[in-house]
């Protein structure tokens, strides 16, 4: 289901690819937190997780913490294990914290539905932009940056001018 | 290539309605086919069915039941997004035009 606008971030205790537990308390600084559902083996995520690291280089120093969860069932999608998660994020040299939600809660608290998909949250973890981080899958052919401008107006402000976009990507592997 | 030999193509898709890129394939495939040949498009529905059909992912395209990805057709059945290495080194979830091109010829 699509969350409204407005909502609370979800509370969450999750451990990262980076060996340590991450709570919603550890990002209590940050201006700005986007949690984007993700996963390993789908080509969506692949395809843009370079843009990913680039808008957490891009605007970490202005606030910006950029959250990758994986939800999916890692029984049926092993290439989105736990294990798997770990190695791909060394490879590629991940940026930004990548959690793993074992037990799926924080994607169906987020109302998840896609990888990626992005929740961005305010300076009050009120959510203020839900979809895509942009409007094509090939970086070539980005006409909208929708997060990137969701971005520039929170970290002004002002709130952004456009909330809500579809997010187009794998759906989340949810445990049967 | 004369148009009886392109005609006698079995031109075959299979996807999984979980992925959103049939649209995309579909589309490019009669692009790259220009009317030579029609696309047999069959969904694969369960697990079993995609071990059945050696279903690596969505979408599967086969000329004469030969994969235009021979690489990927050997990932182990899933109902998933496939992922079409290309050759300027990025992913994409649909094979590129020069692949469709490719396994034509």
């Amino acid at each position: 289901m699509t969350p409204a606008l407005g909502t609370d971030t979800p509370a969450f205790d999750l451990p990262g690819v980076d060996g340590r537990n991450h709570t919603l308390d550890d990002y209590a600084d940050a201006e700005a937190l986007a949690l984007v559902q993700s996963c390993n083996h789908c080509p969506y995520v692949q395809a843009w997780e370079g843009r990913m690291m680039a808008i957490q280089r891009d605007y970490g120093d202005r606030g910006l913490r950029l959250v990758a969860v994986s939800s999916n069932d890692a029984q049926a999608y092993p290439e989105d294990s736990f294990p798997e998660m770990r190695k791909r994020a060394e490879r590629l040299g991940f940026n930004f914290d990548y959690l793993y939600d074992e037990d799926q809660a924080v994607a169906r608290a987020l109302g998840a539905e896609r990888t990626p998909e992005v929740f961005l949250f305010d300076r009050d973890r009120r959510l203020v932009y839900h979809g895509a981080i942009d409007d094509s899958r090939d970086e070539r052919t980005v006409t909208r940056n929708y997060l990137r401008d969701a971005l520039d107006a929170l970290l002004s402000g002002e709130q952004p001018s456009v909330t809500e976009t579809p997010a187009v990507g794998c759906t989340v592997k949810w445990k049967r | 290539m004369p148009l009886a030999t392109v005609d006698a193509m079995h031109v075959e898709l299979l996807y999984w309605a979980g992925c959103p890129s049939t649209g995309e394939a579909v589309e490019l495939l009669e692009e790259v086919l220009a009317g030579r040949a029609k696309i047999a498009i069959r969904e694969v529905r369960t697990m079993e069915e995609a071990e059945r059909l050696a279903f690596p992912g969505s979408p599967t395209i086969r000329i004469d039941g030969r994969d235009v990805d021979g690489n990927g057709a050997r990932s182990r059945p899933a109902l998933n997004c496939r992922i079409y290495q290309l050759t300027d080194g990025r992913v994409s979830p649909v094979p590129s035009r020069e692949q469709l091109e490719e396994a034509l010829r």
